[in-house]
């Protein structure tokens, strides 16, 4: 029997297109918009100015708080404005316009750093590099890392667990990097084993993905308290409460964090970033982004800069379809639909899909019939229908009280409804609300 | 790009099951037991239901466009649905003008006085059926023969249910042993060649039907198990005590709209709980309601009545029965 | 037979009774004093219940009007300075006299200035498109014309325009009860004051991007050229982020301001039109609705100008 979370779940069609191909490495592109509000939490405080020339791996934005990140410079180059373009939040954001300095060698000759297992820094050390290079999960919710490992004295915490999981149609970056960084990423949880002084760790891999399931369990032969746990293909099984569940058994509690169960969860991309981190001092300025979609004529997986706006990337593939209709960042299950191809890939972006007309378009709303769907599906044993009509409605107090904040905004609901009703729309706004009503009554 | 990008909130991909799927999915489980009342009633079966679909789709259509003012959505199958149901729990040959009047109530009342698809609290065929039980009880309760070519249960199940003919033998007095030797036997009663309502028919072609339901997903399994369990376990604890005075259990489970209303009735989607737990509550009280009637009451059948019942219970099983919230109880333990 | 009627119905007609006593006790039994003034008060607003007062209905404002000393801070807009005056008089506090205001909408983005770059799919209000992102046009700060202000307004005063894409606000039926810019995601409805005559001049436009990028997504978009601030004699054009704004104390309605604008994002209302022609044009397309919002008739020269 594969593990599992219990309730709820779905098995949308995998469309795992690009599952073979390597990982290349994208040109660097000419100009690169970074913005400073790549993570969850306070945006970064810029600290170049116009003109300035910034090499590779500069701090060009430093954390403006405790939840917060640095960032540094994807490439060597010039600063040419300070602007406002639009992120996949579909706002115009702050960004740092950086023009790529065509002589500069650094930005050309990229070395791929030979492993290296030994772990010299001190924990201590390991967290503040960590802080210093701007790591944060790269799983998708771009939470800073430093935050997560922050644990406080007396805190019971005896799992790690690594995600692997993937559970995304589509996109297939995790699992390309799990098997052309098998080593690496170990290397990186030791890493972190250290840092936590944990001595037991689990690697969640969905059981789609056999070819990484069987790698890693070669490569932990010789380690001690790792594991690899194959789970069954269920969408959400990448949550971070459901993968716990499913490995540990352990049940997260409402509006609670995996630690409060004694478990840190991180994305394998994360640590491979730590791995970077520590052992080469190289920020985290890369990272590999799936670019998909039925119809693109050469769908494949990339280490792209952060910054780099999308068209690149599309250019890359093979220019846009005739007919497409969507470009989502992200996975089409939780990733965000983005207005247009200027917008610049992030800390967060792990995929970019291109859809066309016939997947784009959502069906028209009809009155909930009431089958039941959405409750069966939802994870977190929540009822969507009630919910979004308790949104809809205004009833924000009820809604709240029907564990409206605990809804981790899978989609399952939305995708199930054969009335097509736009569940999760109103769900994402009652929480919204209640989350203001709550912070203003405090 | 010809047309502009689309923007949406996630998800971006939809399951391709849509509702108008799941009705006709429902309607291609009805065939069978369709055939099974053609064969068993011949042109009657087949007018009874065509006069029922019609003038179901014909009042929804007219009152949508003309009283409510409102989209027109006879083409949803839900429509045809009802009247297909409410055809299924008529006798055939029933007079056309109480069709007419059933489906009137089941589409008009039941289904778009509450607001249409999706609000209504009470199946609509159901809700036409038993207006029409009610109003005219004769009619409603004269089984026509089988047809002429049916040569095996011609005589015996003449102007009768079995669950009549049980009900009616009982009250003279009779002993089970000889009602039962009147009665088709359990593998007719499966096959289909009893008397009563158009869809009552044929075990075997409902069970069919539900478990293409099941394969395609459209109902679960807990309401028409859990029913017939509840059904088979109750009417075995009478059977067992005295046989004489109580039927089998088979007999039950096999006579009357039990099969008709485990599978296609009370699971009707609009008007059954949205939990599975609550699922299990609200089929357990059709079945404790079924037998009470069927044992107890003044009516031979009480499966309709039942669901009906429990349809108003369904608000507060939904408002009782939640699914359990992930991490409201926390039994997991840290090393 | 008949005895079974007689009884059911005397036994309907004494449940009746003991419950008609039950209910009198306990009414009488908490029964809660309530200063008389708070009726007559209440009385005397209008019972719009719209909230404009900020308390939820016009009962509790009553209240809040008899229990607070000092009153000059409350106001209800839709009873004016006239029913403020008479509260004052019952209750023999002072209240402050205000300008009437009325709801201005300060967006020009029909879909004809500004094309449309992308579709939305979703529930159709502005709540929710504003969360998911920026509007189908290139602007993020104009209208997104799903119409939650013409939804919250509970005195008829706004409609959807189906040829602009925008709400218009019936400047007659506006009490200004403030509902609307309260609903707005953008922020896009602003309270000025009405003047002799119902008299505006506004900037139509909440655009902060720089000037090509503005006039690209919305050709009436203001461009910040800083051409009305130099030209105001009063000083009352403000510029903050690439955006001009008319502060209705210091504006005199002269209307330089709006003849200078290079891309006619100052709106003038209830002006005496300066052409007779368009005269004749207006009184056509109005004489089905009387009242309509001079906003409409104000976008349509420009269209003609432009
Ligand atoms: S989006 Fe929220 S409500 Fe919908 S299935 Fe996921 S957790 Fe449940
Ligand atoms: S899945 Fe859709 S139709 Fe079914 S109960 Fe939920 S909201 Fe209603
Ligand atoms: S237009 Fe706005 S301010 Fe005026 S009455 Fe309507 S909601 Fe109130
Ligand atoms: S003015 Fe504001 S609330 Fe009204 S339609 Fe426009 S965006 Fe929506």
């Amino acid at each position: 029997m594969l593990k599992t979370f219990p309730k709820g779940g779905i098995h949308p069609p995998e469309n795992k297109i690009t599952a073979e191909k390597g990982i290349k490495r994208m040109a660097v592109p000419k100009v690169v918009n970074v913005p400073i509000a790549q993570h969850i939490g306070i945006p970064a405080e810029i600290v170049v100015d116009r003109k300035d020339k910034v090499v590779k791996g500069q701090i060009i934005a430093k954390s403006g708080g405790f939840v917060s990140s640095n960032i540094h410079s994807p490439v060597a180059g010039t600063v040419t404005k300070l602007d406002l373009i639009i992120d996949s939040s579909g706002y115009k954001k702050q960004c740092i316009v950086i023009r790529t300095d065509a002589k500069d060698p650094s930005n050309f000759e990229e070395v791929e750093n030979p492993l290296k297992t030994d772990i010299e820094l001190e924990p201590k050390e390991i967290l503040q590099r960590i802080t210093d290079c701007g790591i944060v999960g790269l799983g998708g919710a771009t939470f800073p890392s430093q935050v997560k490992l922050n644990v406080r004295e007396g805190t019971t915490l005896d799992y790690l667990i690594i995600n692997g999981v993937e559970c995304e149609p589509y996109l297939t970056a995790d699992h390309r990097l799990m098997l052309e960084k098998a080593e690496e990423i170990v290397v990186g949880i030791k890493i972190l084993m250290k840092a936590l002084h944990l001595k037991k760790v689990v690697i969640g891999i969905e059981n789609n993905k056999k070819d990484a399931i069987s790698l890693f369990k070669k490569v932990i032969k010789k380690e001690d308290g790792i594991q690899v746990a194959a789970l069954q293909v269920k969408y959400p099984q990448g949550g971070e409460k459901q993968l716990v569940r499913a490995i540990l058994g352990r049940e997260v509690p409402k509006n609670g964090l995996p630690l409060d169960v004694g478990v840190i969860v991180h994305n394998v991309g994360t640590i491979f970033a730590i791995y970077q981190a520590i052992q080469y001092d190289k920020p985290l300025i890369e990272r590999v982004v799936t670019v998909t979609g039925k119809k693109l004529q050469n769908p494949s997986n990339f280490w792209v800069k952060i910054g780099t706006p999308i068209k690149d990337l599309i250019a890359e593939v093979g220019g846009l379809p005739e007919g497409t209709r969507k470009l989502v960042n992200g996975g089409p299950m939780m990733g965000k639909a983005i207005k247009n191809t200027d917008v610049p890939v992030t800390k967060g972006t792990s995929g970019i899909l291109v859809i066309d007309e016939e997947e784009a378009s959502r069906g028209e709303a009809k009155n909930c019939i009431r089958c039941g769907q959405c409750v069966f599906v939802c994870p977190m044993g929540l009822e969507p229908h009630l919910l979004m009509n308790l949104s809809e409605k205004g009833m924000y107090d009820k809604a709240s009280a029907e564990d409206i904040m605990t809804c981790i905004e899978c989609g399952s609901c939305s995708y199930v409804c054969p009335s097509h009703r736009p569940l999760l729309d109103y769900i994402r706004f009652g929480k919204n609300i209640v989350k203001k009503l709550e912070t203003s009554k405090n | 790009m010809s047309q502009p990008i689309i923007i949406s909130a996630s998800p971006h991909v939809h399951s391709d099951r849509t509702s108008k799927k799941l009705m006709y999915d429902v309607v291609i489980a009805l065939i069978p037991a369709f055939l099974v009342s053609l064969y068993v009633f011949g042109i009657g079966a087949f007018i009874v239901t065509a006069v029922a679909v019609i003038s179901c789709l014909l009042f929804e259509y007219l009152i949508q466009k003309f009283l409510m003012k409102t989209d027109v959505t006879i083409g949803d199958g839900s429509a045809l649905i009802t009247g297909i149901l409410l055809a299924f729990n008529l006798p055939s040959g029933l007079p056309i003008w109480m069709i007419i009047v059933g489906s009137l109530v089941a589409i008009g009342v039941a289904k778009l006085s509450f607001g249409g698809l999706g609000f209504n609290i009470f199946n609509p065929a159901l809700v036409g059926r038993v207006f029409l039980l009610v109003s005219f009880p004769v009619q409603m309760t004269m089984w026509p023969t089988a047809v002429e070519n049916n040569t095996t249960m011609a005589d015996a199940v003449t102007g009768a249910t079995p669950l009549g003919m049980i009900k009616e033998g009982l009250m003279f007095g009779d002993t089970m042993t000889n009602i039962t030797a009147n009665l088709p036997s359990n593998l007719e009663l499966f096959l289909g060649l009893s008397g009563g309502s158009i869809g009552e028919m044929s075990g075997l072609a409902l069970l069919l039907g539900g478990i293409y339901l099941l394969y395609r997903k459209v109902i679960t399994w807990h309401i028409p198990v859990t029913m017939l369990v509840t059904m088979a376990v109750m009417t075995g604890i009478f059977w067992v005590i005295d046989p004489e005075s109580y039927a089998s259990p088979l007999i039950h489970i096999l006579s009357g709209g039990a099969l008709l209303g485990a599978f296609f009735m009370a699971t009707d989607l609009v008007t059954s709980p949205m939990t599975k737990k609550g699922m299990i509550i609200f089929a357990i009280g059709i079945a404790v309601i079924t037998v009470v009637i069927r044992l107890f009451g003044a009516y031979p059948e009480g499966v309709s009545f039942a669901i009906l019942i429990m349809n108003a219970f369904v608000p507060l099983i939904n408002t009782y029965f939640k699914p359990r919230r992930f991490g409201s109880k926390i039994k997991s333990k840290i090393v | 037979m008949t005895d079974s009627v007689l009884y059911s119905v005397l036994l309907l007609v004494s449940l009746g009774v003991v419950a008609a006593v039950v209910l009198y006790i306990v009414s009488k039994k908490f029964y809660v004093y309530e200063n008389p003034l708070i009726a007559e008060v209440d009385e005397l607003l209008p019972g719009a219940n719209c909230a404009g007062c900020g308390s939820p209905g016009c009962k509790s404002f009553a209240e809040k009007l008899v229990n607070t000393e000092d009153i000059s801070s409350l106001f209800c807009p839709v009873g004016g300075n006239d029913v403020m005056k008479e509260v004052a008089a019952i209750l023999g506090k002072e209240v402050v006299e205000r300008d009437p205001t009325v709801a201005v909408l300060r967006c020009q983005g029909s879909c004809e200035v500004r094309p449309k770059t992308t579709e939305y799919q979703g529930p159709r209000t502005c709540a929710i498109s504003a969360m998911v992102y920026s509007g189908e046009t290139d602007c993020q700060y104009g209208c997104l014309g799903d119409g939650d202000c013409v939804k919250v307004c509970k005195f008829d005063a706004m409609y959807m325009d189906e040829t602009t894409g925008l709400p218009l606000i019936i400047t007659d039926n506006c009490t200004s009860c403030g509902a609307c810019v309260e609903e707005c995601p953008r922020d896009i409805i602003e309270m000025r004051p009405r003047n002799k005559r119902d008299l505006k001049v506004f900037v139509g436009c909440l655009n902060e991007d720089k000037g090509g990028i503005a006039k690209k997504s919305c050709s009436v978009a203001c461009i910040g050229c800083s051409k009305c601030e130099d030209i105001c004699p009063k000083d009352a054009v403000i510029m903050v982020n690439n955006l001009a704004y008319i502060d209705p104390v210091l504006c005199t309605l002269c209307r330089k301001c709006v003849d200078i604008c290079p891309t006619h994002s100052i709106i003038e209302t209830n002006f005496p039109p300066k052409k007779v022609k368009k005269v004749v044009e207006k009184k056509v397309v109005e004489n089905v609705a009387v009242i309509k919002e001079e906003v409409i008739a104000e976008s349509k020269n420009i269209k003609t100008d432009a």
